[in-house]
Parts: C-alpha cells; structure tokens; sequence
C-alpha cells in the first residue's frame, strides 16, 4: 500500500497511478465476488421452492420414464455444484429462461419494463434531491431552531410512513379529489404508442419525437409516483446533507472565509456546500438505488408498468424465472450503482485516492 | 450538601441505593447503569412519545378480546362500508362488514408477533457472525464478512420477495424472509466491538487462566457488543414493521382473514376513492407504531451512546 502510493505520488491522474490500478483490481475482485455470492443466494432460492420445476414442464400426468428423461434433460440430476456453474454462465450470457406468464424470454421482458422504473426513480431522485439537499443545508445552518425542527420531523415522517400507504392517500387527495393529476398508468390510453419508442423513456421519446401532448401528460402521470418515491431519498439526502454540513460548518476554513468578510450566503453556499458535495455524491446514487427498491410497491400502487410491477405479477403467478431474473438484474443495478458512487468518491475526493 | 450523614446523592431509600455512586453489589452497579440510562432517555420528551406509542401499541396488542367492540373475523355482509362515526363503528367497517376499530386491535397482536420473531432471530445471528468472524480474525473473519457484504448488497425487500417467493406466503415466512435479510448490519457492528474489545487486557486475562475461545466470545465478547446491538435493532424496528406491512401489502405476509395492517390496507385499495377509511386508517397505524418506534430508538441511541448522536 504504502510503497506502491509513494512510487506513484499523487499527482498523475487515478487511473494511471498504480495504486490506483491495485485498488481497481481489488475493486473488480470483491465486485466478482459479491456478484458471485449474489447468484448463489438466487440458485439457492430457486433450489428450495416448492414449485417442482419438471413437474411444471410435464404436467402432471406424465409417466415416470418421460419425467426422469425430462429431468435429465434439465440438468437437474447433476452435482449441485455443476448445476450452479451452469447456472452462472448461463446469467452471464444474458439467459434467464423463458417467462411463464409472457412465453418470452425474461430477458426481453426485463428490457422492456426496466426503462419505466428508471424513469420513476430518476424523477423521484430528482425531486428529492433538489428539495433535500437546500432543506438539509437551512437546516444545518439553523440548528436546534424551528427550521431544523421541522426538516427532522419531514424526515422522521418519511422514515416511517409506508411508501404504498403515501401512495394511496395521495392519489385519494390529489387525483380523487383535487384531480390535479392523473391517475395510475404511464399514459392515458389515449395516448399510448403514439411517439415511437427510442429510449422507452417515455418523457425522452416525447420531447424527441416533438409530441409536447404526449410529453404533458407523461408528467401529470409521473410527477405524483415520483414525488411520493421522492420524498423519502428526500428523507435521507436532508438528513445526511445536514450532518455533513454541521460537520464543516465547525472548520477553520469557514471562520477564514467570514474573516474574509465573505457574505454569508456566499460562505455556506458556495464554500461549505462545495466540501459538501463530495459525500452527498455518494448518497445520492445510494438513495438512487434505495429507490429502485422502494419503487416495487409505488409501481403497485400506480400501477406503473416497471420492474417492480413485473416481477410482483410474476410472483404471483408463481413464474420463479421471472422472479429470479428480476431479482438478479435489480441486484446487478444495485452493485453497480454502489460501485459507482465508490469510483466517484475516488475521482472527486483527492484524498480518497 | 453540609450534612455528611446522608449518602452523595442527598436522598435515602430505594433511590439513593440506585443513585449510588459506589455500589456495592454486581446488581446494584446494574440497575444504577439502567437507572441512569432511563434518566437520561426520561429527559427527551420525544423519546418519551415513541416510548409511549410503544407501551399503547403492546397494551393493545395484550387487552386486545378486552378492547375489541366486535369480533375481528365475524362478517356481515348487509353493514359492509359504513364510514367512520357509525354507532358501533368507531373507525368504520370494511367490505366484508368487519369492524375496523377491532380488526386494528387485533392486528397490533401480528404486528408485534413479527417484529418479536425477527428481533429475536436476526440480531442473535449477526452477533454471531459477528463476534466469530471478528475474534477469530484470518480467513474466518473474510469469508464470514464476505457474505455479509453480498447481503448488504442485495436490495432488502426483493430479496425477502424473492424468498417468500420460494417458500410459499405466510407469516412465519415473511418473518424469516426479513430476518434473513437484516442481519448484516447486526453482524458489522458486532465485528467493530469486538476488534475493539479483543486486544484489551481483560481478555488477555481470561485466555491466560484457560478459557476456551468460545467461552470468551459467548461469555465476554458479545455482552459488551450488547448494547449497541440494541440501539441498532430499535432503530431498525420500524424498518422491520415496513417490510412487514409492504409483504403484507403484496399478499405475501399474513393471509386472510388475520387482520394484517398491509394486507387490509391492500384490500382497502380498491375502495380508495369512495371509501376511503378502509385504507387509510390501519396506513394511519402503522405509520405511528413506526413513528414510535423511531422516537424512541433515536432516542435510546442519544441515551445510550453519546457518540453518534446527532
């Protein structure tokens, strides 16, 4: 560590220092690792269920010698240990096995419903965001007053509210009675497959195809999921915004900017929220993928055809490879988005290097 | 303070033995540690809140035949959504003429039933995990820590989807869907101790007059990690009652007729523009067991461990 870090000195840009080509390695084994250990909880799961899955392709009236064949054939008398190295390498290759439910290949119909719930969850982050971060920083800044009270208390609420509860009450207020926005769905039937799908974003495609009719009624059908989904990354982006900032509020730094005869404004927006930053980045694209999760039950809820959506349905339906498809590419996201915000930290902090 | 009879703490009686600063017993140094502790959560009138949502909530849970106006179970189809106010129907009725009011009584008795389960399950496994794979060190500590590293790196409900998904729904088996996806956070505060605590003098001690590593880990080591295991799995509590409710809303928890607060605010769902009471009220109870729950281990957490407060 600390031979390979004087060779390479701090100066030369991350990628190329060797230690950062160490760390990147090490980075790379412990990401095999848990991808690894990832698909052995899914094998495993798929493993135990009840459901016999030659029964399921022989039904229930075919002779011993046609299901021991058909057992064989599914590879499910091999060593465990096989039938999981076949397991991964048929993942990795993108094959999780045909849907029961849509007779298609779970893959494509991943592909198809991931893009709804990247827009939920890029919308709701957004929101939270945007809110969360001015919320934590007023409430860092006034601690211990009213306004710090009330950020908590937002945030304490969130913490404890059911997203799918939230989901109802507003769609009760502000589509039942108030009709300020639409109702469950991605679009109005009207207005289905009207823009040819490019991104499967339906806000992009709209403004792409230059249907601002199309794109006015994606987002009165978006912004109220979103905003309930956004309100808890707003939760927890306020709350860690206002620890991070009490934390530098309390440098030397800060004194020598007001010493400076900086305006205050200046000082906490743009010195202190600048250090700030640095570790929000990596509770944004942490809350980002909390989001993922928690919008499983706000896609119930709004009836948004995500990835969530599909994979509750196929739960239901007892289709355990949509199940286990899903559930492998939501926790591939979530690594990754993890990953991610490791590197970032890496690249914007000097001294994370 | 001139007169040197009385004890330190100025009073006599039961408070000045627990007041004691130089107790004279193991119990008693105990119960001054509890004493203190409660003092200092007592002065936190938003701890004191949660605490009292909690207490209501476990009252509830246990009078629940006592406090219940009607059976929970029992329908009757011909007073089915009637709004809240209706004599009989404090918080209304639901679709199949079940009195909500009791229904909620007696769903603070499922609710507590799994959050019991998993509190007694999940933490007891990651200090477990914990301990070993922190006192043991080397290749122990790696692999054991490896594993806890994928779970956290699961998103928490899907996984817990995904095996209620293979077991079959259920109670017992969301709770041990949930349990088997919180441990982690218990195993990792339970390791930080214990590198903390092994390499002190008092276990030196003990391993020189021939303890076995496992007497020291049971014995010595996770006593002490204890307490912030505790702080942990209150703050969590609220977590577990959301999953809980969330699993219960996917009709993956409890079944019917058991009166889940999910799965009724699922079945409230489709009334939600009309009737809006089925849905909305058991959202309401479970929105404050878990706001009380939250109150009180923030404030445990301020009582208890000065350190991350704030």
């Amino acid at each position: 560590m600390s031979l390979t870090g004087t060779i390479s000195g701090g100066r030369r840009a991350w990628l190329s220092s060797r230690s950062g080509i160490l760390k990147l390695g090490r980075l790379l084994i412990s990401l095999a690792v848990t991808l690894l250990g990832l698909l052995l909880i899914t094998f495993l799961i798929g493993r135990v269920m009840p459901i016999d899955p030659v029964l399921a392709v022989v039904g229930e009236r075919a002779t011993n010698e046609v299901y021991e064949a058909t057992r064989k054939a599914m590879g499910l008398d091999d060593p465990l240990i096989v039938q999981f190295w076949n397991y991964v390498t048929e993942v990795l290759t993108g094959n999780f096995g045909t849907s029961l439910l849509t007779s298609r290949p779970v893959i494509q119909d991943i592909a198809r419903v991931f893009p709804a719930t990247l827009e939920l969850a890029t919308v709701a982050t957004i929101i939270g965001v945007s809110i969360g971060i001015p919320a934590g920083v007023i409430a860092a800044v006034h601690q211990g007053r009213w306004p710090d009270h009330l950020v908590r208390l937002l945030g304490l609420f969130g913490y404890s509210m059911p997203v799918f509860w939230l989901g109802l009450v507003g769609l009760l207020v502000f589509y039942g009675k108030l009709d300020w926005v639409a109702g469950p769905g991605r679009l109005d039937v009207f207005f289905e497959d009207v823009v040819p799908q490019v991104t499967g974003v339906i806000l992009i495609d709209s403004l792409l195809a230059g249907d601002t009719e199309v794109f006015a009624n994606a987002l009165s059908h978006i912004i109220l999921p979103a905003s309930v989904l956004g309100y808890y990354s707003l939760a927890y982006v306020s709350r860690m915004t206002r620890s991070f900032m009490l934390e530098q509020l309390a440098q030397e730094y800060v004194t020598t900017a007001r010493v400076k005869g900086l305006s205050e404004a200046r000082v906490i927006w743009r010195h202190v929220l600048g250090n700030v930053m640095v570790p929000l980045i990596t509770v944004i694209a942490l809350s980002y993928a909390n989001l993922l999760e928690g919008s499983v039950l706000t896609e119930i809820v709004f009836a948004w055809p995500g990835i969530g959506f599909y994979i509750t349905n196929a739960l239901l339906a007892a289709d355990m490879n949509a199940v286990l498809g899903g559930t492998v590419v939501v926790g591939i996201v979530f690594i990754g988005l993890n990953l991610l915000s490791d590197v970032l930290y890496r690249f914007v902090d000097p001294r994370a290097r | 303070m001139t007169d040197h009879a009385v004890p330190s703490s100025g009073r006599h009686g039961p408070l000045a033995w627990l007041t004691s600063d130089s107790p004279t017993s193991r119990l008693q140094a105990k119960c001054v540690q509890i004493y203190l502790g409660w003092l200092g959560l007592a002065r936190n009138p938003l701890a004191m809140l949660g605490l009292g949502i909690v207490v209501v909530l476990i009252l509830a849970a246990i009078f629940a035949p006592l406090l219940a106006p009607a059976d929970p179970i029992a329908q009757d189809l011909t007073r089915r959504l009637l709004p809240p106010g209706t004599p009989g129907f404090l918080l209304g009725s639901d679709e199949l003429g079940r009195d909500i009011f009791s229904r909620l009584l007696y769903g603070a008795r499922v609710t507590l039933y799994i959050v019991a389960l998993v509190v007694i399950t999940a933490p007891v496994f990651g200090l477990l995990i914990g301990t070993v794979a922190g006192y043991a060190g080397g290749w122990v500590d790696v692999v054991l820590m490896r594993m806890t590293d994928v779970f956290l790196a699961f998103p928490r409900l899907i996984l817990a989807l995904a095996f209620v998904a293979a077991l079959g729904p259920g109670i017992e088996n969301a709770v041990l869907a949930i349990a088997l996806t919180s441990w982690p956070p218990y195993a990792r505060i339970a390791r930080a101790e214990t590198l903390t605590i092994r390499n002190s003098d008092f276990i030196a001690a003990i391993r020189l007059q021939g303890a076995s590593p496992l007497r020291i880990v049971v014995g010595h080591v996770m006593p002490l990690c204890i307490s912030s295991v505790i702080v942990r799995v209150t703050l969590d509590m609220a977590g577990i009652i959301l999953t809980a409710a969330g699993l219960g809303f996917l009709g993956l928890g409890a079944q019917p007729p058991l009166p889940e607060w999910g799965a009724m605010i699922s079945t409230g769902r489709q009334f939600i523009l009309d009737q809006w009471w089925v849905a909305t009220v058991p959202g309401l109870a479970i929105f404050t067991v878990s706001l009380g729950f939250n109150l009180l281990g923030d404030g445990l957490r301020d009582a208890l461990d000065p350190r991350s407060a704030r």
